[in-house]
């Protein structure tokens, strides 16, 4: 078969000494990120793109290396949601729910070591599901031309803006803004500068990493100098981990289920992980013959949120890498790192870098083995760094921020756009505003309008164009539905509140 | 009360009209194509100005602003922040690392002598972290000094 030849040199490219090793190191790092609080996986991520590019890692490694933070940090989002009552990252809000219940029973090992496997089996079908539907979806996406392609950007920013946020006057706005940031630099086409004010340094543009950084990493030290670090986690214990098998058994249709929706929720642009995990738990609380037992300690409430985020982090994989478009934060972050590596993902990397597609699945499935191993038998190493109080982390996230950008540019300018951006985020988190359609915006603007500009080219300046094949209508419709139905449908999908945190 | 949302359309609109207004200022080539180089930032910088007017309308409920003592904080940190990107060039890495992560500290946490220790350790044991291990052309100290 064709998959499993292509597999197989996959884990030809990927199963070197070197990007095991490669892998190790970033499953532990990711499960770090993942498990403190107010680090994520897009802030893993960002942090670690600017050093692996300035440590000069080719392609593949820099690709094993950030994929298993990636994967990594989905995993460790879950010890300090169950053990403190405080998501690791925003995806793993819905765990917390019966997680944290569940430590207070003094079942925090069985808690673990379920939603390690529920997150398992997510990740690991889901990327199986990545292997199988992204060849297909990137023979479609062959046929998209520069109207489609247009349409399929608004697609992602509509969609994103209207289940992302709360507000999508807010969400277009900070879409708009990252549009706006794109603009910054000379024109492609006609070599003009644009909106430089004669500022050598904006000639090529803002580099979108130092705006990733700013907004997701140095926007928290912020954060928590108003906290005065308060979420910090000093004391937590955790006695004997054991492997709970009937919790496991009890609990398998809940992660294959969530699994199932999380993989749906991952492919649907703009959706991503936070909406996965979300879904599979109203799924889960609705099919269940015990629904009062959810939010007071029930397994099944762990296991398929758990299941539904790590699904939707190998789904949100499949658009980005056969479209080019992100469907979350994380997956921004991941194309940024496509884009450093000078990667453009889209229909043609698959016929013309399939090592570097290949070789990519491969060391996922790595990474997902890898990381079972560390988040079941060893959980009670990460759960020690959970006790890093926030008065050292934070300072060294953000030195970390500034040696990556430093390393990378070389420039003062750079870092202190940089804490611009900081300033920016921490404003947009306070006025409610999301930042990732920024993010999205700075990293497609330009693409959109060199899409827009060529599609004008080939209809000779007919705007109707735009509207001309069947594809790009229905992604119009799409797009329309999306960013509208968030709008009524929100009274029916309310986020449970979270349980009452400890009050000892 | 005011709320932070109308002040923040009122702002975002005047950018937009700064940004529409630069926009009508960027030239054009003779080799340009139909829509050329101005229309795609006019789009962006009308429907700005939509949105804004949607937040000055319709706002949303304040967030909880910090007093001024925390203000003032955020403040100093921006200060350092932006002082220690101008300063790493110059410097070399260890001093202004110890001291802007040390105030960071001292700002999550007010004790001095942990504060202290954090921005020492912090700052040799990432300079040994990224020079020595992972190979990253950081300077230590200033050229002149040796």
């Amino acid at each position: 078969m064709d998959i499993l030849s292509n597999l197989a040199m996959g884990f030809g490219v990927a199963l070197s000494p070197w990007t095991l090793m490669l892998a190790v190191i970033g499953c532990f790092i990711g499960t770090i990120v993942g498990a403190l609080p107010g680090l994520g996986p897009s802030n893993g991520v960002a942090l670690l793109i600017p050093i692996s590019f300035s440590m000069g890692l080719d392609a593949i490694s820099a690709l094993v290396l950030l994929t298993s933070v990636y994967y990594g940090a989905m995993y460790g989002g879950r010890i300090s949601s169950i053990l403190l009552n405080i998501p690791g990252d925003e995806p793993a809000m819905m765990t917390t729910l019966d997680g944290y219940p569940m430590a207070r029973q003094g079942r925090a090992g069985d808690a673990l070591v379920v939603s390690g496997v529920a997150s398992f089996v997510g990740a690991f079908l889901a990327t199986i599901g990545l292997m199988l539907l992204a060849p297909m979806l990137s023979r479609v996406a062959y046929q998209f031309g520069p109207a489609e392609y247009f349409a399929l950007y608004l697609l992602a920013f509509c969609t994103l803006g209207g289940v992302g946020s709360n507000n999508q006057a807010k969400s277009a706005l900070a879409a708009l803004i990252g549009l706006g940031i794109a603009m910054i630099g000379l024109d492609k086409t006609t070599g003009m500068p644009r909106f430089t004010f004669g500022e050598l340094h904006l000639m090529d543009g803002i580099d979108f990493l130092v705006a990733i950084v700013g907004l997701f990493a140095v926007s928290e030290v912020f954060f928590f100098i108003e906290s005065h670090g308060k979420n910090s986690a000093i004391g937590v214990v955790l006695d004997k981990v054991r492997i709970p098998w009937n919790d496991l058994k009890r609990s398998t249709g809940a992660m294959l289920r969530g699994t199932g929706v999380g993989f749906v929720a991952g492919i649907l642009p703009g959706a991503g992980a936070s909406l996965g995990s979300f879904l599979a738990y109203i799924l889960e609380k609705g099919v269940a013959r015990n629904p009062q037992d959810f939010g007071k300690g029930e397994v099944r409430g762990v296991a398929a949120p758990e299941a539904g985020n790590n699904a939707a982090a190998g789904g949100a994989l499949i658009p980005m890498l056969t479209l080019g478009v992100p469907g979350s934060g994380t997956t921004a972050v991941l194309l940024a790192l496509l884009l450093t590596l000078n990667i453009t993902p889209g229909p043609l990397l698959f016929t013309e870098r399939p090592e570097v597609v290949w070789g990519l699945i491969a060391s996922l499935l790595i990474a997902n083995v890898v990381l079972l191993i560390m988040n079941v038998p060893m959980v009670k190493i990460f759960v020690k760094v959970l006790t890093v109080p926030s008065h050292i982390l934070l300072p060294g996230v953000t030195m970390v921020a500034f040696v990556g950008i430093y390393s990378l540019t070389g420039s003062s300018y750079d870092m202190q756009l940089m804490v611009a951006f900081g300033v920016l985020g921490y404003l947009c988190r306070k006025l409610d505003i999301p930042t990732v359609p920024i993010i999205l915006g700075i990293l497609l603007g330009n693409a959109m309008e060199d899409n827009l500009r060529r599609a004008m080219v080939l209809s000779d300046g007919d705007w109707t164009y735009l509207f001309s094949s069947g594809v790009s209508i229905g992604l119009w419709v799409a797009a329309i539905i999306g960013f509208m139905a968030p709008l009524f449908l929100r009274r029916f999908l309310k986020r449970p509140s979270l349980p009452e945190a400890n009050e000892d | 009360m005011i709320k932070a949302d109308r002040i923040f359309g009122l702002v975002m609109m005047l950018v937009a009209l700064g940004y529409l207004f630069s926009a009508t200022h960027i030239q054009t080539s003779f080799l340009s194509d139909p829509v050329g180089p101005r229309v795609f930032p006019y789009m962006i910088g009308g429907a700005v100005i939509l949105c804004s007017l949607v937040l000055v309308i319709r706002p949303d409920a304040n967030a909880d602003w910090p007093g001024l003592g925390t203000i003032l904080q955020l403040a100093i940190a921006l200060a350092v922040l932006i002082g220690y990107a101008s300063a790493v060039r110059p410097l070399g890495f260890i001093i202004p690392t110890a001291v802007a992560a040390g105030v960071l500290s001292y700002q999550i946490n007010p004790k001095p002598v942990s504060a202290l220790l954090t921005g020492i350790g912090l700052s040799v044991g990432l300079f040994v972290l990224f020079k020595m291990i992972l190979g990253l052309g950081l300077v230590g100290f200033p050229r002149h000094w040796f």
